[in-house]
């Protein structure tokens, strides 16, 4: 079923802390457009699978690749200047600074123009008008000008992606995009992801089983640092040994 | 209490205003670099305090040249959020430069500037190279441990920096070879006026450019500004660089102004007491510097003179008190009541 490189893939990725190893072999591919959901239960290893990925931790063996490229030792700026791009399962956010300036910084910093010292920002008009573009899709327009501690929180996970978005992903792992927030909103959250183009990637690392079911098109259960089982979603449910792990022993009979 | 009806007036009037949107936000984003009125501020205050008071010219001008110290320890502390005990390091190298070299037959201001802003560029990039890596107690130590090391080094030179005596000899030119540096500090006023006015127009430019917003990032979050691709320790090199020669050209101007230059410009009590200015005046606003730095020299100047034992007492009492009730210094007190007038 697979036709060109993968969007993502890793082969053998493995890490260990000494005797705890958080990722085991984990052979995985993404592919290009994918909607694919990580789960596992507590301690499987899945946001350290996030950290390898975008070499925010380094792995003890096996490999990385993106479009194909091998990226296991390129530092994680490069990886995101390549679109491999990540949100957190905390919300990391400029909380000082406007939503406006948290997504500015970010398109600067794809822009290539983050370190420019002569102009001032407010002269970089097309960064700024993009940003601003992104957070009127995203519905948060009204808020722009606002510090991003002023927010509720769900509007706060809402300006993670959006931050996310203004570095043009090709790949996005979305680490728990709903964790923290009310039941009410996270309706709001997932058509956000929903309506994301289709020419990105998405990775989603989720506890909440109705928000996977419905974003995702194939996922894969990790367990103990172990690719589990991986499947469209039908498949995972009906999973007995997947429902074990995951759901609960009580789940399985 | 009328005072008070017109704040409470004005922070509902904020609160309750309609979000800024469209186009308009945008243009309220993309103008903030502009220049304001109040910015004229400091500089109709230098003019007038030479105006008032010519009876304090040389005070004036070292309050001046402390203003530019405390502006190169803002960049790395308020913007870039690098904590650091050792800004002296910097200052007592351009102090040594620009005095070193007047000493020797070339008493060239100017160039004497350059030769200051330079060396304690290097001396800045260098050590930025080694200890930027790391962060908070360590990287707090490790600045300390930069300057510590130049004060030991240069009381050991005693041959070229009168070690614990201080540099004598120093002959500083008239600048442009026509304005001498004469015994009412005038000459020495309007230096280090200029001086502070060139490089704070520089400052200003930095912290409003792109990079000077990414040091904010980097203050403010560090995790998200490398997930965001921005790559930090270069970027906290550059602004430690640049503000290691803005220190050396303080040194310099206070060497130049005053022919004099001891050990005690490499101290740790300098690097202590700019940061003690900077919280005074509010941290990481451009303008703390210029508010805390003439604050804290009057308050020096009153305390030691009603109370010439322990004035320290008194500073230290006025520091606890700012940090229990005035969070964010004078420009944080602004803030609560001018909620407007704060840049976004």
């Amino acid at each position: 079923m697979s036709s060109g490189p993968a969007a993502l893939e890793t082969r053998g990725l493995t890490k260990s802390f000494g005797a705890l190893t958080v990722a085991n072999m984990i052979d995985f591919r993404l592919e290009q457009g994918a909607r694919h959901a990580l789960i596992g239960p507590n301690g499987a290893g899945k946001t350290s699978f996030v950290n390898l990925v975008t070499g925010a931790l380094s792995p003890s063996g096996g490999h990385i690749l993106f479009g194909g490229a091998d990226i296991t030792t390129l530092p994680q700026a490069v990886r995101v200047k390549r679109g491999l791009v990540r949100t957190f399962q905390v919300t990391q956010l400029f909380r000082g600074l406007s939503l406006l300036e948290n997504v500015t910084l970010a398109v600067c910093e794809r822009r290539g123009i983050g370190g420019d010292l002569r102009r001032p920002a407010g002269d970089h008009r097309e960064a700024i008008d993009e940003a601003y573009a992104l957070l009127e899709k995203m519905g948060l327009a009204k808020e722009a000008l606002r510090p991003v501690a002023t927010l509720a929180y769900g509007r706060q996970r809402l300006t993670e992606v959006t931050v996310a978005l203004g570095l043009a992903p090709k790949v996005l792992l979305l680490d728990e995009p709903a964790a923290g927030v009310p039941t009410g909103e996270t309706g709001r959250i997932v058509e956000a992801i929903e309506a994301l183009s289709p020419e990105i990637a998405l990775l989603i690392i989720e506890h909440d089983m109705d928000l996977v079911f419905r974003l995702a098109r194939r996922i894969t259960v990790l367990v103990q640092g172990r690719v589990l089982v991986e499947g469209p979603p039908a498949k995972i449910a009906a999973d007995p040994q997947v429902r074990r792990v995951y759901l609960g022993e009580r789940a399985a009979r | 209490m009328a005072a008070a009806r017109f704040i409470r007036a004005r922070l509902i009037r904020a609160a309750e205003a309609p979000p800024i949107v469209g186009p308009a936000a945008i243009e309220v984003f993309a103008r903030r670099h502009r220049l304001r009125p109040y910015e004229a501020l400091p500089w109709l205050t230098a003019l007038g305090a030479y105006v008032l008071f010519p009876g304090y010219l040389p005070l004036a001008a070292q309050t001046l040249a402390t203003i530019l110290f405390a502006l190169s320890a803002d960049l790395v502390l308020g913007y870039a959020g690098i904590v650091t005990l050792g800004q002296a390091a910097f200052f007592g190298t351009g102090a040594y430069t620009a005095g070193i070299l007047a000493a020797n037959d070339w008493g060239e201001p100017i160039t004497g500037l350059f030769a200051a802003a330079v060396t304690a560029a290097v001396i800045g990039f260098l050590s930025g190279l080694l200890i930027l890596r790391s962060s908070g107690l360590t990287l707090l130590m490790q600045t300390l441990v930069v300057a510590a090391l130049l004060r030991e080094a240069a009381n050991k030179a005693s041959a070229i920096t009168g070690g614990d005596d201080g540099l004598q000899g120093m002959q500083v030119w008239p600048i442009f070879g026509h304005f001498e540096f004469g015994l009412f500090g005038r000459t020495g006023f309007f230096y280090c006026l200029a001086v502070l006015f060139l490089c704070w127009l520089i400052v200003r430019r930095l912290v409003h450019s792109p990079f000077g917003r990414s040091l904010t990032g980097i203050r403010e979050n560090v995790a998200r500004m490398h997930a965001i691709g921005a790559p930090v320790f270069w970027r906290r090199l550059t602004v430690y660089t640049i503000s290691a020669g803005l220190a050396g050209i303080s040194g310099a101007l206070i060497a130049q102004t005053t022919s004099f230059v001891g050990l005690d410009s490499l101290g740790l009590e300098r690097s202590g007491t700019v940061l003690i200015m900077l919280i005074i005046g509010g941290v990481g606003r451009l303008y703390g510097a210029f508010i805390g730095v003439p604050l804290y020299m009057i308050a020096q100047d009153r305390f030691s003179s009603i109370d010439p034992v322990y004035w320290y007492f008194w500073i230290g009492l006025l520091m606890v008190l700012l940090v229990t009730f005035a969070r964010g210094g004078v420009l944080g007190l602004v803030d609560r009541f001018w909620p407007a007038g704060r840049r976004l």
